[in-house]
């Protein structure tokens, strides 16, 4: 399990200090336009590794006009045991991070939490390009691999050396073949990964009594298919070189891997559904990933669903929330009005949030 | 100039050292203007001197007071193994042990086409030289278990080819650690390279 038992925010984005003691239930966030609900479940996003789910800077998430940096303290209760995660930004500097009062790595977080979102900016994850529905992909990878953060940062640097050689027409075949073999070594790791994880979350939606449609997923390269041993990788890398050197990157690789999906049941690609069926899939995948992690490790994630309501239909929203109550998952959603949430009755936990003079108030009501 | 920006300034410069910050800059000069005589004196003439003198090993990139250093100089280090290592401060520790009685090779750092770092600034085409001219057997490849040190170390062993024998230092539990506390990496390293008991 993963609840967030008390949060405090200091100087973060709109918030100056906040402190929330929370108990399971999920947590329902409203209030109007701008008033800094998304501010909270983003706070939420950074006990995980990474920017967090807007992609922010650090520097992004001062408060104005003070500029202080920023501090993020919750504690959160896990299977075994209950943790003290502290993000901090000292003048906009990149955010440290310490678990139980003792500096760490950021990846380090995705040992003891999973997190998973749904934010506005993906309702067009079918239809633009593949980058955000690789970066959606590995989240839910990590959420059941927290070891696919290091291969995923080992791989990009060594993509990065090598990109920057072929930008310079560097011909020294010997430091491609190092950069190579790092690449080769982390990009396996890597799309295993992806293709277990993809395998389980078909798995976890075939077996689920849902009201939510079930995604076929599926791994696709632009060109061919992704050699699947780390020596036929290492030799893809070396064959592509000739023609990496004339487009000045790298062409072959997990970094190129999209993820296809499409309406299992109406046999219709995800990009040709109606926004609220694209929506529905993305929910559906989700779940799934709630619910296999769930019986596989006992460990559920936290969800943040921002503006969730937006193209969900009336009955869509009660399954949801029925499903997230079921899964005794604490989600953590936004919305405008307390209306939008009133499915849940007293089994959720409601946040007032309001603007006063460019500071952001939380009531419990 | 008065005297206590005089001091400032010291207490700047020191802050800018390694493991220091403007705090305990600040109390190593206080420290050592109070011990004026039994410290703070030694001190700036020891620092006077060692400006003086310390150079890098023409040969291997050691740092010492002469062109050549010690352990190039020596000829009892001359036993065909060399170990190769980023740092000086790599160097010190793998003496620290006396456990290795060859000779070393100091990078200087790591490849990196984003900093523009190649193989010449590093030393390789000599460490190639080297190899050759000293007649050695074994290459220990020293090297931080970092994308950039594992990358470099794969290039040299790239450029040695099957010249000379090519190590590297193992990887596993360190004495004194506690199994419970290992990151599952440095574990299943350890196990890979399980030996008999």
């Amino acid at each position: 399990m993963s609840f967030v038992t008390s949060l405090n925010l200091s100087h973060f984005r709109s918030y100056k200090h906040v402190h929330l003691k929370l108990d399971k239930r999920p947590v329902a966030i409203f209030g109007a336009n701008g008033s800094g609900k998304t501010n909270i479940i983003e706070a939420i996003s950074l006990f995980s590794p990474g920017r967090g789910m807007r992609r922010a800077s650090a520097e992004a998430m001062m408060r104005r006009p003070e500029s202080l940096g920023w501090k993020i303290t919750g504690e959160l209760e896990t299977t075994d045991r209950t943790l003290e995660i502290e993000s901090v930004s000292e003048n906009g500097t990149s955010r440290q991070v310490k678990i139980d009062g003792k500096p760490t790595s950021q990846v380090e977080l995705a040992k003891h939490t999973r997190v998973l979102w749904l934010i506005p900016s993906m309702d067009r994850l079918w239809t633009e390009g593949a980058e955000s529905r690789r970066r959606f992909l590995d989240r839910i990878v990590l959420s059941f691999f927290p070891k696919h953060a290091e291969h995923s940062l080992s791989y990009e640097k060594a993509m990065r050396e090598r990109n920057r050689l072929l930008k310079e027409q560097v011909l020294d075949a010997h430091w491609y073949a190092a950069l190579e073999n790092q690449m080769a070594k982390s990009g396996t790791a890597i799309d295993r990964a992806r293709i277990k994880a993809v395998d389980r979350i078909s798995q976890a939606q075939a077996n689920a009594s849902t009201q939510f449609p079930i995604a076929k997923l599926e791994l696709r390269q632009r060109e061919g298919t992704l050699p699947e041993t780390e020596a036929d990788l290492l030799t893809a890398f070396a064959e592509s070189r000739f023609r990496d050197l004339a487009v000045g990157r790298t062409m072959v690789g997990p970094h190129k891997t999209d993820m296809y999906g499409a309406y299992a049941a109406k046999g219709v690609p995800a990009s040709d559904c109606s926004t609220g069926e694209q929506k529905a899939l993305l929910v559906s995948i989700i779940l799934a990933n709630a619910r296999a992690l769930a019986q596989d490790q006992g460990a559920k994630p936290l969800i943040l669903l921002d503006e969730i309501s937006a193209h969900l239909d009336t009955d869509r929203r009660g399954a949801l929330y029925k499903e997230i109550c079921d899964l005794n998952l604490q989600a953590w959603m936004t919305g405008t009005e307390p209306e939008l949430f009133s499915e849940f009755g007293n089994k959720a936990q409601f946040l007032y949030v309001t603007d006063q003079d460019g500071t952001s108030i939380i009531s419990q009501p | 100039m008065s005297s206590i920006t005089v001091i400032d300034a010291l207490i700047d410069q020191m802050a800018k050292l390694p493991g220091l910050g403007p705090r305990s800059a600040r109390r190593a000069v206080l420290h050592l203007v109070r011990k004026r005589s039994l410290q703070l004196i030694p001190l700036a003439n020891k620092m006077q001197q060692v400006a003086a003198s310390a150079r890098e090993c023409l040969n291997c990139g050691n740092i010492g007071t002469s062109d050549i250093c010690g352990i190039c100089e020596n000829e009892s280090r001359a036993n065909g193994e060399m170990c190769v290592v980023e740092d000086v401060a790599d160097l010190w520790a793998m003496e620290r042990t006396a456990v290795f009685k060859g000779r070393y090779h100091v990078l200087g750092g790591t490849l990196s086409a984003l900093d523009a770092i190649g193989p010449s600034d590093l030393g390789i085409p000599k460490l190639m030289d080297r190899i050759t001219t000293e007649n050695i057997s074994e290459v220990i490849l020293a090297l931080n278990v970092t994308v950039d040190g594992q990358t470099t170390a794969h290039y040299i062993s790239e450029e040695v080819g099957k010249r000379v024998k090519i190590t590297s230092l193992a990887r596993g539990v360190p004495i004194g650690g506690e199994l419970d506390y290992l990151d599952d990496g440095t574990i299943s390293a350890a196990l890979k390279a399980r030996k008999s008991f």
